[in-house]
């Protein structure tokens, strides 16, 4: 925000659809995707990690394929359907993985657990049935530094057993 | 708008590799221009396919005709990254990915602490002091599949449209790593092979994704049976550019394709190689490495000949 004040900062109006609404904003033009996620959407649930598309704790569905908003302007992304999320429960009902992984203990500090939810979620409405080899795969740009991974794979196969 | 703003704007495509060094402020410009409007089509031929330069990572890893007759640049495009770089990724973007040096990508904060270098900011190279250049190194996994596949890439600038071969888009510098204009768009890639031309590509990283290419081989052959009529052996990450190997090429042409063949072929191929002290793990291993690198990746394409698949 110091910066936004000290500089001549250029502002756009962007049309951006989240989570299935129109939102009509008024921002500074070089603000990434999850920092308008964060910051003037209040949709805190998206997480602000590396911000250098290493550790993929920031990444959400563009048009149901997981980017990194870390690494998206949202000027590129009018038009677009942006999920986070938030997005992924219906009302107050829970998405099956986010049951399976809250069951299973599938996240400890949870930091990178949005990002995991949402890498998941793309992958089963691709591949019903995905291999553990094809979850590694499908996870392979998002890093948690607590679980050890195992617990993330079982509730993401569970997942897959209850949406069949 | 690119001519007008010149050094003062960039292009913009997929991002993944312009915004991190925007935020670590290798690169400050003022302007990005967006590519969006770009079209973004793959179209396949039987010995040749053009892929327009906005087309993502991810789209040409998963083209089912890329992996049956281009097998090696379909694998290279799919180890790129991770996936979620590889879904905003294009493969335009990867032929002009920045070169790296453990010295270079670094945050602003860091390269202040220890003097910049002298690809930003600083007038000296800190892996070789006594150099007068930049030693960092090439990091596409593209690039080097697309000279073994016979690429040319189309490059539009405001003095019209031309066509280069991809083995002349690079040059042999860390700064000017590329023959193409600042204000000329990278539009497209067209590969070429025979109806016999096999390829892979193997690529050495310390995890098994994210990560750039610390060695990588790319080798394309076209075979009669047994015997390779012509080949060629791209090299990623141990020089400036990608590095042909013509001595193995040579070398190779003519023989049949059995284990001692192959091995010798890989020793030679590793030779030119010469990775310096500026990438992840130890240079020496690395150097040793390109060896094993060639080795499975002319296996790779070995095993496809007898159908074993890529």
């Amino acid at each position: 925000m110091k910066n936004e004040i000290t500089r001549d900062v250029e502002r756009v109006v962007l049309a951006l659809d989240v989570n299935g609404e129109a939102r009509q904003l008024l921002v500074a033009v070089h603000k990434t995707l999850l920092e308008v996620l964060r910051e003037d959407l209040q949709l805190t649930g998206t997480k602000h990690g590396c911000e250098l598309g290493e550790c993929g704790t920031c990444t959400v569905l563009i048009d149901g394929r997981p980017e990194l908003s870390c690494l998206s302007l949202p000027i590129q992304l009018q038009g677009r359907a942006i999920t986070t999320v938030e997005g992924m429960a219906s009302g107050s009902e829970l998405h099956p993985l986010q049951t399976a992984f809250a069951e299973l203990g599938a996240a400890q500090c949870g930091y990178c657990t949005p990002g995991i939810l949402l890498s998941a979620r793309a992958l089963l409405e691709e591949n019903a049935r995905p291999s553990r080899d094809e979850i590694r795969e499908a996870l392979a740009g998002n890093l948690c530094r607590c679980t050890g991974y195992t617990k993330i794979l079982q509730a993401i196969e569970l997942a897959a057993e209850r949406m069949r | 708008m690119a001519e007008e703003h010149g050094a003062r704007a960039m292009f913009v495509a997929g991002g993944t590799d312009l915004f991190p060094k925007l935020k670590r402020r290798q690169f400050e410009v003022e302007t990005l221009i967006g590519l969006d409007f770009l079209p973004r089509v793959i179209r396949n031929g039987s010995t040749e396919c053009a892929i327009d330069a906005g087309v993502t990572l991810a789209t040409a890893a998963h083209d089912s005709h890329l992996q049956a007759g281009f097998t090696g640049y379909a694998q290279a495009a799919g180890l790129v990254s991770s996936p979620p770089l590889r879904n905003a990724g294009t493969i335009g973007g990867n032929l002009c990915v920045d070169t790296r040096c453990n010295y270079y990508d670094m945050t602003y904060e860091w390269r202040k602490a220890a003097g910049f270098c002298i690809k930003k900011d600083g007038d000296i190279c800190l892996v070789a002091p006594s150099s007068p250049r930049c030693w960092a190194v090439s990091s596409s996994d593209t690039a080097p599949m697309a000279i073994a596949l016979d690429g040319v890439v189309g490059l539009a600038g405001p003095e019209g449209d031309r066509e280069l071969p991809v083995s002349a888009l690079y040059r042999d510098d860390g700064i000017e790593y590329m023959a193409k204009r600042p204000a000329e768009v990278l539009t497209g890639l067209r590969l070429r092979k025979s109806a016999n031309t096999r390829s892979a590509y193997v690529k050495l990283r310390r995890r098994g994704s994210i990560d750039f290419p610390i060695a990588g081989a790319a080798v394309a052959m076209e075979l009669d049976g047994e015997s390779v009529i012509g080949c060629r052996i791209v090299l990623s990450a141990v020089a400036s550019y990608p590095l042909e190997a013509a001595a193995a090429e040579k070398f190779l042409k003519g023989k049949r394709l059995d284990q001692e063949t192959i091995r010798e072929a890989a020793e030679l191929a590793a030779k030119p190689a010469k990775p310096l002290d500026n990438a992840d793990l130890s240079h020496f291993w690395r150097k040793r490495m390109v060896r094993v690198v060639v080795e499975q990746a002319i296996q790779r394409v070995s095993d496809q000949r007898a159908g074993f698949g890529g």
